[in-house]
């Protein structure tokens, strides 16, 4: 779960992520994003593991599974980075990193991400784990981070 | 190499090309990067010819440099530099943005910009590839306007990723005003130095820059992350307050009870307007808290929206140096008139310290009947927004009396005194060609020493002080270390810690005599440039001094009467001179350069004996 308002855009998340998955402060192979196209309104963006999983099924080469707490997995022998499941994710959340020899997707670092335990830590709690709601409702999370970042201007300098 | 790449990027604007330029570990181990790289390259460069050097023509290198610490300790800051055309040294002028993060991700330590365009351009690198683009559609912008069109230009032009960050320019850097930043993420500006204006004289709009790979290599990276978490629970613990309250706290508390905050160009120092307060601004226009730039636990920035005649201001808190500069400087005691004034420095792309400055010197003048209303074109009123912000766009616009203004409170100041036929620096509230930030010394309660502007190599610079002891973090060594390691003020613990960190990225193993001395060999290269100074102000043993109205006692407050002492001050010059290693003329000694492994500049020297 994410809550816009509450994040600082600190990005200490993209950072937590990078180090434990990479082991070395590499943002750009983030699994989160923050997007701050607009100065101090942030949008997040990351997997936010739909029911019908487009991305797994998409997949040509059968590289992508799903684990015990709903997490994408990523077989990186079987990945061929044909971009087949960027283009099947309804927010476009699959990244292929320079220098990365498979895709990357949100595996919720199996149940405790670092993304959430940073940003607990340092007293946001934009970022929450729950458990999943029924239905499509996470979905409406995968908006595009321009549209996103519009409509909090928009809010915030209060425009119809 | 650990924690640097050892190589940065040159790009000649006028031939269009760019090239890699090696840098050997022995020179990030003398000088560590930002401020202090930038010193030594440009003394290399330049030597004796520095003199002659015009900061305002496109021979002037810009360097955007980052340092070993960048990435890996909590906090982000881009070291912006060059000669300054407001000191004529080199300012080490800061602004944090995601930039000097994207420079290491694409495997280089730095952006050096070398010549000019002959039409209005951005800079667009990704992963070291350079494209010199048409920036003819967001000429003329600032503010949320630029960077929503730039956003937009940088995706259908060059295809960038919607990550990509950027410094830019405002229309007062286009004008080449002296008082010009270079900004970025709308209300960030590394406003000291007027490097604003350098950019403007190449014609470039913006630098957009992206990378794709990771940080470099550090020596232990697993202390490091230990290191890591445990800097960022401390420091959120120590800077709660500016979690809270951003710096705006001291917007009142400064001027009540440390008696130190300018207040109608410095005339009083002390005011006691309780809804000129963070709380105040809380009310009236914080409308999200708290905002953090990357990977910072302090998180210092409020974003704030004011709606004023019909229009929309949006910006930072304003923080304690905006508030004070474009408020209580200008007579200006009301929340919303500060993030207005703050907003509009924001879009026009002027540093509000200098500006706040230099306008106050023009309101002051006004009121005493020196600049008229003939001169003027309209009154010039303390705490009247709409006569100040009309003036700020004088300035950004060079239009009437702006032109004059837009040359910095030291030059307006010479300009004016031969114009009137009298002196009218003893209004100027400068050093060195840098206006004072906003720390006053008379009170004696801030953090601030007699000394700290006189003997600056960064004259009024707030960030860059002069003080005693010379090896602590009370030291000129001290910030320079900062702004060359490259981290923020706001983010450090102590020098110990800070070293720690240094030794886990690089490995080298120093002392804290070692990493001080790494500080004094950058500021006493500094100060050997700033003396030798050019093309049209130098300076000698007398400019190193306090304004004048720091000598006259404060007529309001708790600390009424009290002043700055002349022959204290001349005390403690001696004293620090012979501390720094300096002569009795303030030039350091060709001893002192021995010792600091600076040999090869003591022919620099022969200029100022």
């Amino acid at each position: 779960m994410r809550d816009f308002s509450k994040c600082s855009s600190c990005k200490l998340c993209e950072i937590a992520c990078s180090l434990k998955h990479e082991g070395m402060v590499w943002p750009e192979a983030s699994r989160i994003r923050i997007y701050e196209l607009i100065p101090g309104l942030p949008v997040i963006s990351t997997c936010v593991q739909c029911d019908d999983y487009p991305c797994v099924s998409s997949c040509p080469f059968q590289a992508l599974s799903t684990g015990e707490h709903g997490q994408v997995l990523v077989d990186e022998n079987k990945c061929t980075l044909c971009g087949t499941c960027v283009y099947a994710c309804p927010g476009k959340i699959p990244r292929i990193v320079r220098g990365k020899q498979s895709v990357i997707i949100c595996d919720l670092c199996n149940g405790e991400p670092e993304c959430v335990k940073i940003c607990g830590e340092m007293g946001y709690h934009a970022l929450q784990l729950v458990n999943k709601p029924d239905g499509e409702i996470v979905k409406n999370y995968l908006i595009s981070p321009e549209d996103a970042s519009f409509k909090l201007l928009a809010k915030a300098i209060g425009e119809e | 190499m650990k924690g640097v790449w050892g190589r940065l990027l040159e790009v000649d604007l006028t031939a269009g090309t760019s090239r890699s330029i090696e840098i050997p570990e022995k020179v990030y181990r003398m000088f560590l990067g930002g401020r202090g790289l930038a010193t030594y390259l440009l003394a290399r460069e330049f030597r004796e010819k520095w003199r002659f050097l015009d900061p305002l023509s496109p021979d002037n290198p810009l360097l955007f440099l980052t340092g070993p610490l960048t990435g890996y300790y909590p906090g982000v800051k881009l070291s912006v530099s060059g000669k300054s055309p407001q000191s004529n040294s080199v300012i080490g002028s800061v602004v944090s943005s995601e930039v000097a993060i994207e420079l290491k991700a694409s495997g280089f330590d730095g952006l050096v910009l070398k010549g000019g365009c002959e039409k209005p351009c951005y800079v667009y690198v990704e992963n070291g590839k350079v494209e010199i683009r048409d920036a003819s559609s967001i000429w003329g912008l600032g503010g949320l306007q630029l960077i929503k069109q730039f956003n937009s230009l940088l995706k259908e032009d060059v295809k960038a990723d919607p990550k990509t960050p950027f410094v830019y320019i405002g229309p007062a850097g286009e004008n080449k005003v002296r008082t010009a930043a270079v900004m970025a993420k709308l209300a960030h500006a590394a406003g000291y130095g007027g490097y604003g204006a350098v950019m403007g004289a190449k014609r470039v709009k913006a630098v957009a820059v992206k990378g794709y790979g990771s940080l470099p290599p550090v020596d232990d990276p697993e202390s490091l992350n230990t290191l890591f978490r445990s800097a960022l629970g401390n420091i959120k613990e120590r800077m709660k307050r500016f979690r809270q309250w951003g710096t705006t706290e001291g917007t009142w508390h400064t001027g009540y009870y440390l008696s130190s905050m300018p207040v109608k160009n410095w005339s009083e120092e002390w005011h006691n307007v309780k809804d000129f307060s963070h709380v105040g601004f809380e009310l009236e226009t914080w409308v999200k808290n708290p905002w953090a730039d990357w990977g910072c636990p302090v998180a210092c920035m409020k974003l704030s929206i004011a709606k004023w005649k019909g229009e929309v201001f949006i910006t930072d808190n304003p923080d304690y140096e905006m508030a004070a500069y474009l408020g209580s400087n200008l007579g200006v005691f009301s929340p919303r008139g500060a993030v207005v004034l703050s907003s509009l420095a924001d879009e026009l792309g002027l540093c509000g310290i200098q500006t706040g400055n230099v306008m106050g010197f023009a309101v002051e003048l006004y009121e005493k009947g020196i600049l008229t209303r003939d001169e003027v074109g309209y009154e010039l009123k303390w705490g009247n927004v709409e006569c100040l912000a009309r003036l700020m766009k004088d300035i950004a616009y060079r239009r009437g009396i702006g032109e004059v203004l837009a040359e910095g409170t030291f030059r307006a100041a010479r300009l004016l005194s031969e114009k009137k036929g009298v002196d009218l620096t003893k209004y100027a509230i400068q050093v060195k060609g840098i206006a004072v930030g906003a720390h006053g010394v008379r009170s004696g309660k801030d953090y601030p020493q007699p000394i700290s502007y006189a003997l600056s190599v960064q004259g009024g610079d707030h960030t860059s002080v002069a003080g005693f002891p010379v090896n602590s973090t009370e030291s000129e060594a001290w910030y320079s270390i900062l702004d060359s390691g490259v981290v923020c003020m706001f983010t450090v613990l102590d020098d110990s810690t800070l070293l720690e960190y240094l030794n886990k990225v690089t490995g080298w193993g120093l002392d804290l005599g070692e990493f001080y001395d790494i500080g004094r060999r950058i500021i006493t290269l500094q100060r050997i440039l700033l003396l030798i100074g050019g093309p049209d102000a130098d300076w000698s043993v007398k400019d190193d001094d306090n304004p004048p109205r720091f000598y006259e006692p404060l007529p309001t407050g708790p600390y009424k009467g009290s002043a700055l002492k002349r022959e204290e001050v001349d005390e403690l010059k001696k004293k620090y001179y012979a501390e720094m290693g300096w002569d009795e003329k303030g030039i350091p000694s060709e001893e002192t350069l021995r010792r600091l492994g600076l040999e090869e500049f003591t022919p620099m020297l022969n200029m100022l004996h």
